[in-house]
């Protein structure tokens, strides 16, 4: 772990980082037009330590938002796949259902806020629905695509070799496209995080997102660029649960030389 | 074309150090192409053939020993001369450009280099296509128009263009079907008449390194180095009927032994490092 | 590989295969395509592959050659015309007719093992303990012993290949379809298991239909060799390849097979023509 960090931070990468917080703290300080308002990173950090690192508020925005994600994420994986999966292999429910499901797919999620509201009961279930809504489509969609790119010969070898249908599916079908669900929880994940973070901003007073919005409303800047350092760290650390999760789906992945 | 072009392989030895686990690739490994002649190399996959045509054409250099062409020392463990068009590479998947016509493709050397006009360096070519067996047809063809045996055609003559004194062939005709190769086998003969660079052929297979070659040199398996050294005194023009006489299946037996005896070596002892 | 690993199937298999011949009448196949309306690949084709005969098939590609396999194990229907096994017509895959894949086929996702005993697993003709036992005996014989837990991908071309014909063997097929099983290789690894699997024919007179696009490789299999050529698909030529068994590669220097070698350039080259 600590060898692959070194080989990617080299010196050069060292220095960029370095030089990149040294121009930002000049441009602050400088005042270069656009920075006036700007929070530098020393003033960030002071901040952070000072008043949020303690603060049960800050720490709970987190947990918002997570849950949000944790929810819109696994009820998209539930529906999702289940959903590519028929998408795929039936033709009669795909000819049926797959024109209004191309219909919906175009919507960007964000579109969905004002119905969802109007919809759900609660402010909490219509987030999880718009965050459900951003990763559902692309789910569904890598999951079809891979029922449809399923190798015939591993169709045909299990069918000579006197398999019945139901081991077909189970044991030659489903593993397929294991690769694409993967697919389809990477990109998942980051789409939920967008989508999260944008509802958040529109209609919720809580989470990561508000707490962005709050820095700006309430000319804090510096609690600004604390709420964006921490749904980069929070987006990031999804994607390394959810890649974790994927390697343990494919054993046969993990071991390729 | 320029008549030097004898390349001499003198003591070569590479070793790769991936990670600690030192690779020896090359041992001891001695050879030359005369002037004008057409030699074959076959040997084991990864036996080190590859590298060696690599460091010929300067993409690698060796942990000891040294390459010289006509006495000029061309690579040694500190010296690197870099690739250029005295010693131009075919490789297995030909890199023509795809944008560029045929024509255009084999101009493209001369023109970049500034070494001859637009105007000169495209006569050449159509000269080329045509000495190569009537191949102005294509001029104005894309690579992607063309079948995958012209396109190595074309590619041997945009290396021709650039009057090399060495030709490095890598397994140009692997993955051809029986009919397509032996169609190229003839016109790589032809152009082996016509032109006379020195050529450097590594391939896989017996058949075509006997037909085509002067000398064929069979190489151990890892570490390589010379195993066999075979003259083929059959006389030339070649054709493909020649593979039907005493004589070839006389050199065919030899090769076949030695091949044989490095190839199940380097079989065997691929498995047993899966393991 | 080497002596220990010397095949011995008939240990398998309990009795040679029974006799049936493969064959297809009057055989009428073509393909929808998207650019160039209906590709007819076969139009009336007839050929009847004996019982336990190497039977070679041998074109340029595109020719329809795996059209023809696809056909005789039943993975496509023909328009016209009949395919059957003996007496019985075929109409469906089935484990009596196998065909190995040209680029491997192997289940990533199963180790080698599990791949291997899919096909007495899911047929409950053996139970567990049993077919693993058959299996390890299988993958022993093919130099694959210490390989039975990993998974395809941690194997080597060469190795895949061998894995695959005994995830077929292990079924005890009558017949064998083989569609260029060995393309991808490198040469010195195919010759390596062309020598592999002319041991194994030569133990079982397994009825085997192998379809190859390398000259080399047919002359050194074969029986007999069918010389396809294309559009519609059809055979130009059988050839009788007379050659002792059991062969090695010294067979390939001898005046008889550079004979047939010509003769069959010479039809090859005659088929481009046309």
């Amino acid at each position: 772990m600590l060898k692959q960090l070194q080989s990617t931070l080299n010196w050069r990468g060292f220095v960029a980082i370095f030089g990149f917080f040294l121009i930002w703290y000049l441009a602050c300080v400088l005042k270069l037009p656009g920075f006036a308002e700007m929070a530098n990173p020393l003033e960030v950090i002071q901040m952070f330590v000072r008043e949020y690192a303690h603060d049960d508020h800050y720490w709970l925005s987190w947990v918002t938002s997570f849950q949000r994600v944790l929810y819109g994420f696994l009820f998209a994986q539930l529906f999702g796949i289940p959903l590519g999966l028929l998408f795929g292999t039936n033709e009669k429910f795909r000819n049926l259902f797959f024109p209004v499901f191309e219909l919906l797919r175009p919507i960007p999620p964000l579109a969905w806020v004002p119905m969802s509201i109007l919809f759900w009961p609660t402010n909490e279930s219509s987030i999880i629905f718009i965050t459900f809504i951003g990763a559902f489509f692309i789910i569904v969609i890598n999951v079809f695509d891979g029922v449809r790119d399923i190798k015939r010969e591993h169709l045909w070898l299990a069918l000579s070799l006197g398999a019945p249908r139901r081991v077909v599916f189970l044991r030659i079908m489903l593993p397929s496209v294991i690769p694409s669900i993967a697919v389809g929880m990477t990109l998942g994940i980051a789409i939920t995080w967008d989508v999260v973070i944008a509802a958040e901003m529109i209609a919720s007073d809580s989470g990561l997102g508000r707490l962005t919005w709050e820095g700006y409303v309430s000319s804090t800047p510096e609690v600004l660029v604390i709420g964006m350092i921490s749904i980069g760290l929070a987006g990031y650390l999804s994607t390394k649960v959810v890649n974790t999760i994927e390697s343990k789906m494919m054993p046969w992945r993990r071991v390729r030389r | 074309m320029s008549q030097a072009g004898s390349i001499s392989v003198s003591n070569i030895q590479k070793i790769y150090d991936p990670e600690g686990a030192a690779v020896h690739a090359l041992e001891n490994c001695s050879c030359e192409i005369p002037s004008g002649k057409f030699v074959a190399m076959v040997g084991p996959s990864g036996c080190g053939k590859s590298t060696l045509l690599n460091m010929i054409a300067g993409f690698d250099k060796p942990t000891s020993g040294e390459i010289k062409l006509d006495d000029q020392l061309l690579v040694s463990a500190n010296t690197q001369t870099p690739p250029n068009s005295d010693r131009v590479v075919v490789f297995q998947n030909g890199a023509l450009f795809p944008w560029k016509t045929v024509l255009e493709n084999i101009a493209y050397g001369p023109i970049v280099q500034k070494t001859r006009g637009r105007g000169q360096a495209e006569e050449e070519a159509r000269e080329l296509l045509n000495k190569a067996g009537n191949l102005e047809r294509i001029a104005g063809s894309f690579p992607g128009q063309i079948s995958s045996g012209m396109q190595r055609r074309v590619e041997i003559l945009r290396a021709l263009i650039n009057k090399p004194k060495v030709l490095l062939l890598d397994e140009p005709f692997r993955a051809m079907d029986t009919v397509s190769k032996s169609k190229m086998h003839q016109h790589l003969l032809d152009i082996h008449d016509k032109f006379r660079p020195s050529i450097l052929l590594i391939t896989h297979d017996l058949v075509e390194a006997i037909l085509l070659a002067d000398v064929v040199l069979v190489m151990t398996t890892r570490p390589g180095t010379i195993k066999v050294n075979i003259n083929v005194e059959l006389p030339r023009p070649r054709s493909r009927e020649m593979i039907l006489s005493d004589e070839f299946t006389e050199l065919q037996k030899q090769a076949i032994a030695a091949v044989h005896e490095e190839a199940r070596k380097a079989f065997e002892r691929g498995e047993k490092e899966l393991a | 590989m080497a002596e220990g690993a010397a095949l011995n199937t008939s240990e398998v298999h309990g009795t040679k295969s029974e006799n049936a011949g493969i064959w297809l009448d009057q055989v009428s196949k073509s393909f929808a395509s998207p650019d160039a309306g209906t590709i007819q690949v076969f139009q009336d084709l007839s050929v009847h592959f004996e019982p336990n005969q190497l039977h070679v098939v041998m074109g340029a590609s595109g020719c329809g050659k795996s059209t023809l396999g696809y056909l005789l194990a039943g993975f496509i229907s023909p328009d016209q015309g009949n395919v059957g096994l003996g007496p019985n017509p075929v109409r469906n895959p089935g484990p009596e007719r196998l065909l190995v894949f040209q680029e491997t086929a192997l289940w990533p996702w199963m180790t080698v093992l599990d791949n291997v005993i899919f096909g007495p697993k899911v047929r409950g003709d053996a139970d567990a303990k049993e077919a693993k036992h058959a299996a390890q005996g299988l993958l022993t014989k093919f130099g694959l012993a210490d390989f039975a837990d990993k998974y395809p991908d941690q194997l080597s071309g060469g190795m895949k290949r061998r894995a695959e014909i005994a995830q077929a063997l292990i079924n005890r097929p009558k017949v064998m379809i083989l569609d260029e099983p060995f393309r991808g290789l490198d040469v010195m690894t195919r010759e390596i298991l062309q020598e592999y699997y002319l041991d194994l024919f030569e133990e079982t007179r397994q009825t085997t239909v192998f379809i190859t696009s390398e000259l080399e490789e047919a002359l050194f299999l074969a029986d007999k060799i069918y010389i396809m050529g294309d559009q519609p698909a059809r055979i130009l030529d059988i050839i009788d390849v007379d050659l002792p068994r059991p062969r090695d590669f010294e067979v390939t220097v001898s005046k008889k097979y550079l004979e047939y070698k010509e003769r069959a350039i010479e039809r090859l080259f005659q088929s481009e023509e046309s």
